[in-house]
């Protein structure tokens, strides 16, 4: 066996980031994942840019291809009687249900954990929504980028005088595939050892409460509200983004203790300020903040951002580079990870989507090209659900699949 | 879902959300502390501002449902106790220094000696391997060298991280994940493995799209402040807006969707004597977001961010709900508690702190289950609160050879 979800069957009736993403993790890791659009309704993502030449097409865009790895591709038309039919046929077959439609949609074509249950007792099914299955706004259309807004995510980000700025994407859509495959695995085990299924309710905006739940907890128990604090911190300083030689360039540094603070000066040359008043405690630092980030810009400013980065970790001084997207495809540290895997695919050519954060000895993720739309039609229709060549023909002629 | 599984959880500030999420599945996580208490305790905010090891909010969050217990590694007596305790667990996490267990004899080699099933995870900055493995890495840094960082800013000042740090709740969450996976695995086929997650890598996911654009178009996304960078337009459109009394988040989409909640929202703006003949006169259905012109988009921003003005957030959300417009205020934590989702899917639970005389109000399970809730547990550990019941109920020690251990700074 040399995947860890080698044998699991996934039903994945996701699109774009958040349930895609979720399928991708236990494809990845050896699952048997079908990925459920159509044709006429693709996944929203395969419209979307950046696409190889900037050629619009259902099977060139960069993105669906690094969110869907390892899957295969049905084009099922689920506005058909029969194409939702053969849905429910996947339903049956499948360990695992994935699927991120708004709340009710599953539920009104029968695809819902109670309607297929019925004849898949020990599924595992997940539903991933901005906002839950249940509760008053259950129904609200959504994305990621705007869970984020509720999520207190938005509210963090930007400078204390200015509004906040736009998180880049939607940080839940991409962190929540992570408690998805948790969740989903959690799931898998039990049934391992009791036999039994489980439906997973997942909405983004109570996973991400956790990701901050101790300035929630600031506000309950402090009655404190959270402020944005552009780079800084309420407890290390220095903390922040400093300008390096170059366009645009900059350096993160954050000391944690007194004893990177003393040893920064150092580096910079300014042994004098560690005994400093002005700077010697982090309560000092913290009433003298602005002189001191005009300080450490000075020292950064003419010099290499990532020399500098160097310099500081190997005296201990946590620092490091803001990459920007095309260093962290030379970044040597992702490199010797292997963070972004080389695959080709027939339309997009070769191209690295990610790797994930976590890797595992004995079991290490493959990670193989996203399908084209409809790709495996006849291998999950006939090889995997059985049915005749006859009944895929007609299947195909009734544009059920597509 | 993963009763029965025992955790150890060695690890610091940086793995404690792991162990806090699979402690909220079931399974029993003991943390282990120094004696005198884990330097985590020290982390703030403090309940009350009062900088004291049981009152770190921190730890309060990351540590639920965990038992405690207190063991000084500097000491062989201590190491020995560490490996008993590893024979009888299913998974270790830590987030030590690389290589820092393996010097004192208790890393992943010795752990797995008396105990070859192991599930042996590590949350650190930038994994276990590679140039960069011994280099730190706090929230900052992390998201710094995942990219992350410099897609999010305004376009005049440094790239910006959140101010609320999430890079090691999010690597922890992914090294729950992982953890369960290996645990899985090892049910199917008896073996053990390691399980080595790093922050950076974890976090290079939130860029999107982003990566994409670089590796297939060589485009190079950068920040652009409260704009969108070509997420699913071929232009940066405004993602967050001023409102009346704070900010929300909405995005001009095209296609079926975009056409139906652009045209919800100008007959709200209508209806309020606030769109004029040149938005009533556009065909949203012929709106290309591949094509779409800045020159286009202005205009038509210019006359939502005018309405938005004239609305709080709060009747933002009612009216979004009403019209089911993509659009959603930008929460405090004040909004976060009071909101009413939340509060109807009972999301919030009361955690009793004895020691506090009062109860906390905590953010409540993480996912919603059936037939197997998720159940986050009582308070956080106080320092070395169930030595006995573990020392006890797990090796068998006597409550006086407990005592004595404790006597001699061994636990």
């Amino acid at each position: 066996m040399s995947g860890i979800f080698d044998g699991i069957k996934v039903a994945d009736f996701t699109h774009f980031g958040i349930g895609p993403m979720t399928g991708r993790y236990l494809a990845d890791h050896g699952a048997t994942v079908v990925h459920v659009e159509s044709a006429t309704r693709p996944d929203s993502v395969r419209t979307s840019p950046p696409f190889r030449d900037g050629a619009v097409g259902l099977n060139r865009g960069g993105f669906f291809a690094s969110l869907n790895t390892s899957k295969m591709g049905l084009s099922l038309n689920l506005k058909t009687e029969r194409g939702v039919e053969l849905a429910k046929k996947l339903a049956a077959w499948a360990d695992v249900v994935v699927e991120n439609f708004a709340p009710g949609v599953m539920v009104r074509m029968g695809l819902g954990y109670d309607d297929i249950i019925k004849v898949n007792p020990a599924l595992v099914m997940i539903s991933l929504t901005n906002l839950g299955q249940t509760g008053p706004y259950a129904g609200h259309p959504g994305t990621g980028t705007v869970a984020q807004a509720v999520a207190g995510l938005v509210h963090g980000m930007g400078w204390p005088d200015r509004g906040p700025v736009t998180p880049f994407g939607a940080i839940p859509d991409f962190v929540a595939p992570y408690f998805g495959a948790l969740a989903v695995s959690a799931a898998l085990d039990q049934r391992r050892r009791t036999g039994k299924g489980q439906y997973i309710d997942l909405s983004q905006f109570e996973i991400s409460s956790w990701l901050i739940a101790p300035v929630i907890l600031d506000r309950i128990a402090n009655d404190r509200e959270a402020v944005r604090m552009g780079n800084r911190d309420p407890h290390f300083t220095p903390h922040g983004a400093f300008p390096c030689q170059g366009d645009d360039r900059w350096l993160t540094i954050a000391c944690t203790t007194d004893a990177e603070w003393q040893s920064l000066c150092q580096i910079m040359g300014r042994p004098e300020l560690a005994s400093d008043p002005s700077f010697a405690t982090l309560k000092a630092r913290q009433d003298n903040e602005d002189e001191l980030e005009r300080t450490i810009s000075t020292w950064t400013r003419e010099r290499s951002a990532h020399d500098t980065m160097h310099l500081l970790q190997r005296a201990g001084v946590p620092a490091g580079v803001v990459e920007d997207m095309a260093e962290i495809y030379q970044d040597p540290q992702l490199e010797h990870r292997q963070h972004f895997p080389l695959v080709d695919h027939p339309e997009i050519g070769p191209h690295r989507p990610q790797g994930h954060g976590v890797r595992f000895s004995e079991t290490p993720s493959e990670i193989k090209r996203a399908p084209l739309v409809g790709e495996h039609n006849e291998e999950v229709i006939r090889g995997l659900l059985g049915l005749s060549e006859e009944e895929y023909v007609n299947l195909a002629l009734e544009r059920v699949i597509e | 879902m993963l009763n029965g599984y025992r955790i150890l959880d060695l690890s610091d500030d940086k793995g404690l959300f792991c162990g806090k999420l699979l402690a909220d599945m079931g399974a029993e996580v003991v943390k282990v502390e120094r004696p005198g208490g884990d330097p985590a305790r020290m982390i703030g905010p403090f309940y009350q501002d009062d900088p004291h090891p049981g009152k770190s909010l921190f730890w309060f969050a990351f540590c639920q449902g965990k038992q405690g217990v207190t063991l000084n590694l500097e000491e062989q007596r201590g190491r020995d106790l560490l490996k008993n305790l590893a024979a009888k667990a299913d998974a270790v996490i830590e987030s030590f220094p690389i290589g820092y267990l393996d010097s004192i004899g208790v890393g992943y080699d010795a752990l797995t000696e008396v105990n070859p099933t192991l599930v042996y995870t590590t949350v650190t900055p930038f994994g276990t391997t590679g140039p960069y493995k011994d280099y730190k890495g706090p929230d900052i840094v992390a998201m710094a060298m995942s990219g992350y960082m410099s897609l999010c800013g305004d376009t005049d000042r440094a790239p910006v991280r959140d101010s609320f740090p999430i890079a090691y709740p999010i690597a922890g969450t992914e090294a729950a994940a992982g953890t369960v996976m290996a645990l899985f695995h090892r049910g199917r086929t008896g073996k053990g493995q390691r399980v080595d997650a790093s922050a950076q890598q974890s976090s290079v996911s939130l860029s999107a799209n982003a990566p994409a654009f670089q590796d297939i178009n060589q485009r190079r996304l950068r920040r652009s402040g409260q704009f969108r960078g070509e997420l699913l337009a071929a232009i940066p459109e405004r993602q967050v807006w001023p409102c009346k009394d704070g900010f929300i988040c909405f995005a001009i989409y095209g296609g079926a969707t975009g056409a139906r909640v652009n045209q919800a929202l100008v007959d709200w703006m209508d209806s309020e004597g606030m769109a004029d003949e040149f938005l009533r006169g556009i065909d949203w259905k012929a709106l290309d977001m591949s094509t779409v012109t800045r020159e286009w988009m202005e205009p038509v921003e210019d006359r939502l961010g005018a309405f938005f003005l004239t609305h709080t957030k709060n009747e933002m959300l009612q009216g979004a709900l009403e019209r089911r417009l993509i659009l959603l205020p930008v929460y405090d934590m004040t909004d976060i508690i009071n909101d009413p989702q939340l509060q109807s899917r009972g999301y919030w639970m009361d955690v009793e702190h004895p020691e506090l005389g009062r109860s906390i109000t905590y953010p409540g399970a993480f996912i919603q289950s059936r037939p197997t809730p998720v159940q986050p547990g009582k308070r956080a550990p106080m320092v070395g609160e169930h030595n006995r019941e573990v020392y006890g109920g797990w090796l068998g020690l006597t409550v006086d050879e407990i005592d004595a251990l404790k006597q001699q700074g061994v636990i």
